[in-house]
């Protein structure tokens, strides 16, 4: 009888780092819909495409590198995916190339692989492309169903004024999987349900901008619903690895993405600044980690007081 | 007032993790093992001095008759647990791989005992040495002398004695049928302990998943016996690990037990509530710890059950007489699947504050590898010393003694939350233990 021995515990959680992942991806699956119903089926060809690619470059980084192959926990595929519905659907296919490449070769895998990455692998890629291509990043196509017409996002100062409800539903001009709400908020609900993110990230994100922007008397409504601003707040800033582990350090976080968006937004000379804010506070993380929030078990004032 | 001493609801705990239960055994009446053929009693099934043996080999001893002791205070002495022939003094491996010097006793299978004498209870002195001569220690995992638990020092105030009926490990069912099958020995150890340390608030606590046991014991704590009222059951969610002793203090009255402190340093006194119960029936009749309840239990049992063995049988035979399926063994281990220990090998004996032997089948007892953290923060969350013990994973691969302090490493209690709870099935307990270990090294060397 061969009798295994280990440290304890000797019994694990079901859950593993490609289930999560799994479940990231399942909870994209309606923002990839809705990017059919709204843009067409090229959306099907960006999203493919972006998500084998950085498959792809995960596995050959990692086999070039001869370290242990990773490509199995689906991290790249999520990477993939979020960079894809991150992208106008006009994107000429190329271009793709040098968002993957960025997200997967240079923010990922040189700096360690999963879990070492310090900026979000996806926003970094969107990024690079965006300050290299801003022609072509910014080429929205609004979907009318009749005709597609090029337009600028809604928070661009020239934009022809959406509705409430248009926003709402996605029938104005974004990146593929930013400008539904619905699908997004059903993406939200399946990462809560399946426990795979806490709300906090989300709502003291999406909180702060709605706070901060009617504090300037602008309309927090209208920025709540427009640009990538949900999609960010659900799937980008709660991104494990670039975000505070503790509770607290999340709110720090999440506030600071939210007060930088709003800043980006109504004071500087771009439209839209979801994607700075959140790998610009990704970057602070480790300082917002080194804040003491609360104390050790035994350390801070008990309840009831000292002994009787 | 009085109302105000005794909490309604448990207070509010961290962390913690959601382990399955798998309390299967929990209404099933504990069975007796047959007198073993020899049992080992090890001179050290304690914290603090081993015995010395009292008995030399060709010595005929019976049930009950003490075969080991020690002149140091901290120490509990040790008795036979079957009646027969000495064979044998020598040095034995325990489950934990630990040495100690154990007496061999070849059952004669009459398991005759000695004459049984009450001991004299008059003062709290007659106590404390009752308690001593009981042999008892904490049974509830530590193996911490019980006289010297029940003896504080003068400067510390104790206004509460929690009784733990926890038992928050997944399987083990052996204090709930204690509390089911000797409910009366519970509850006068109770108020004995409450008397004789004049404590004006006892908590007996128990997880909810236990209706049966809290509702046994609340009936007769609520009836005439306890005329001042002075001992409540307290229902705790049950959710591991509430058994852990600054948890169940937490739970109990609000209070967190200082790093490197004792739960007499925020006034309680916790004891198990098995411990309890031997205790009651020792001073009732004098019959000292000679036996123990275990809960055998995991995929590679075939009758899982609570079975009642004498100190020192050898887990094969217990685990035979369960029923073991030798094929679909993976692991076995002492305790429960958190924080049992894994046995190396099953000829080694049943000590003191054995609660369970587990098998677990191949499957049960299989790994997932280990892959890279990816800072969930699930361990963060799990935690109820509220650590982050990614952080100590890392500080600790680097032999980072100062950040280890800093993130208070001795504080960890190796429930294994944070390893159950993690996606990358990190062995953060292993890497907690050997961090630890680095520490009392570093301490050393500033001593020389």
């Amino acid at each position: 009888m061969k009798l295994s021995v280990s440290s304890s515990p000797h019994l694990r959680a079901p859950v593993t780092t490609e289930r999560i992942m799994r479940d990231v991806l399942i909870s994209l699956l309606p923002c990839v819909a809705a990017g059919v119903w709204l843009f067409g089926l090229r959306t099907l060809l960006v999203v493919g495409i972006s998500t084998l690619l950085c498959m792809f470059l995960e596995f050959t980084c990692r086999f070039i590198m001869k370290r242990e192959q990773t490509v199995g926990d689906l991290s790249a595929a999520v990477t993939g995916v979020l960079l894809g519905l991150t992208l106008p659907v006009s994107i000429p296919i190329p271009l793709i190339i040098v968002g993957c490449v960025t997200a997967i070769v240079v923010v990922k895998q040189m700096f360690g692989g999963l879990g070492n990455n310090f900026v979000n692998p996806a926003l970094a890629g969107r990024i690079v492309m965006l300050v290299s291509f801003p022609t072509q990043m910014t080429g929205f196509t609004t979907p009318t169903w009749v005709d597609a017409v090029t337009t600028a996002t809604p928070l661009a100062p020239n934009a022809e004024a959406a509705s409430l409800l248009d926003l709402f539903l996605g029938r104005v001009g974004g990146c593929i999987g930013e400008t539904c709400k619905i699908a997004i908020l059903l993406g939200l609900a399946y990462l809560l349900i399946r426990r795979v993110i806490s709300p906090i990230i989300p709502l003291c994100y999406v909180g702060t901008v709605a706070l901060f922007s009617l504090a300037v008397g602008a309309d927090a409504l209208f920025q709540l619903l427009s640009g990538g601003l949900l999609f960010g707040a659900v799937f980008m800033a709660t991104d494990y690895v670039t975000s505070p582990v503790g509770k607290w350090g999340k709110v720090v976080y999440a506030v600071g993405c939210g007060l930088i968006t709003v800043l980006i937004r109504l004071y500087a000379s771009l439209p839209e600044g979801v994607s700075y804010a959140i790998v610009l506070m990704n970057i602070l993380c480790p300082l917002i980690e080194r804040i003491p929030f609360g104390k050790t078990f035994g350390k801070g004032k008990s309840k009831e007081g000292k002994t009787v | 007032m009085k109302e105000n001493l005794f909490p309604k609801k448990p207070y509010k705990t961290d962390g913690g993790a959601p382990v399955p239960h798998r309390k299967g055994t929990s209404d099933e009446d504990s069975q007796v093992l047959p007198p073993p053929a020899l049992v080992r009693l090890p001179m050290q099934m304690h914290i603090g001095a081993p015995c010395t043996p009292l008995v030399k080999v060709g010595d005929r001893v019976l049930v009950g008759q003490k075969i080991g002791d020690s002149d140091a205070p901290f120490s509990a002495p040790i008795h036979a647990s079957v009646s027969g022939e000495v064979t044998e003094i020598g040095e034995i491996t325990l489950g934990g791989g630990a040495r100690s010097l154990a007496v061999t006793v070849a059952s004669d299978g009459k398991m005759e005992e000695i004459p049984y004498i009450p001991p004299k209870m008059d003062t709290y002195e007659d106590f404390i040495t009752a308690v001593r001569e009981c042999g008892l220690v904490g049974l509830g995992g530590a193996g911490f002398p019980t006289h010297i638990k029940l003896r504080p020092s003068a400067d510390k105030k104790i206004d509460t004695l929690i009784i733990n009926g926890a038992e928050c490990e997944p399987y083990l069912t052996s204090d709930n049928r204690e509390i089911l099958e000797n409910s009366w020995d519970v509850m006068s150890g109770v108020y004995t302990v409450k008397n004789m340390l004049h404590i004006h608030r006892v908590l007996i606590c128990i997880e909810s998943n236990k209706p049966r046991a809290i509702e046994v014991l609340r009936e007769i704590a609520d009836s005439s016996v306890d005329k001042d009222d002075e001992v409540r059951v307290l229902a705790l969610p049950a959710r591991y690990p509430q058994g852990a002793e600054k948890v169940l203090i937490k739970a109990a009255t609000g209070r967190e037990v200082p790093p490197g402190k004792l739960p007499a340093d925020v006034g309680c006194i916790v004891m198990n509530i098995t411990s309890i119960s031997v205790l009651s029936r020792y001073i009732k009749t004098g019959m000292p710890l000679v036996h123990k309840r275990l809960t055998v239990d995991g995929g590679a049992v075939a009758h899982k059950q609570n079975v009642i063995v004498p100190l020192g049988t050898s887990v094969a035979e217990v685990l035979a007489h369960c029923g073991l399926l030798p094929e679909k063994v993976g692991k076995v281990m002492f305790g429960g699947p958190m924080m049992g220990v894994a046995l190396e090998s099953l000829d080694v004996p049943v000590l003191k504050n054995n609660n369970g032997i587990i098998a677990l089948s191949k499957e049960e007892a299989a790994t997932s590898p280990t892959t890279a953290c990816i800072r969930c923060g699930r361990c963060v969350a799990a935690c109820p010393m509220r650590l982050y013990p990614l952080r100590l994973e890392k500080a600790i691969a680097r032999k980072d003694v100062a950040r280890m302090e800093a993130l208070d490493l001795l504080t960890c209690m190796e429930c294994g939350s944070c390893a159950f709870v993690c996606p990358a099935k990190r062995p953060l307990v292993q890497s907690m233990r050997l961090g630890k270990a680095i520490l009392r090294e570093e301490k050393s060397k500033n001593k020389k």
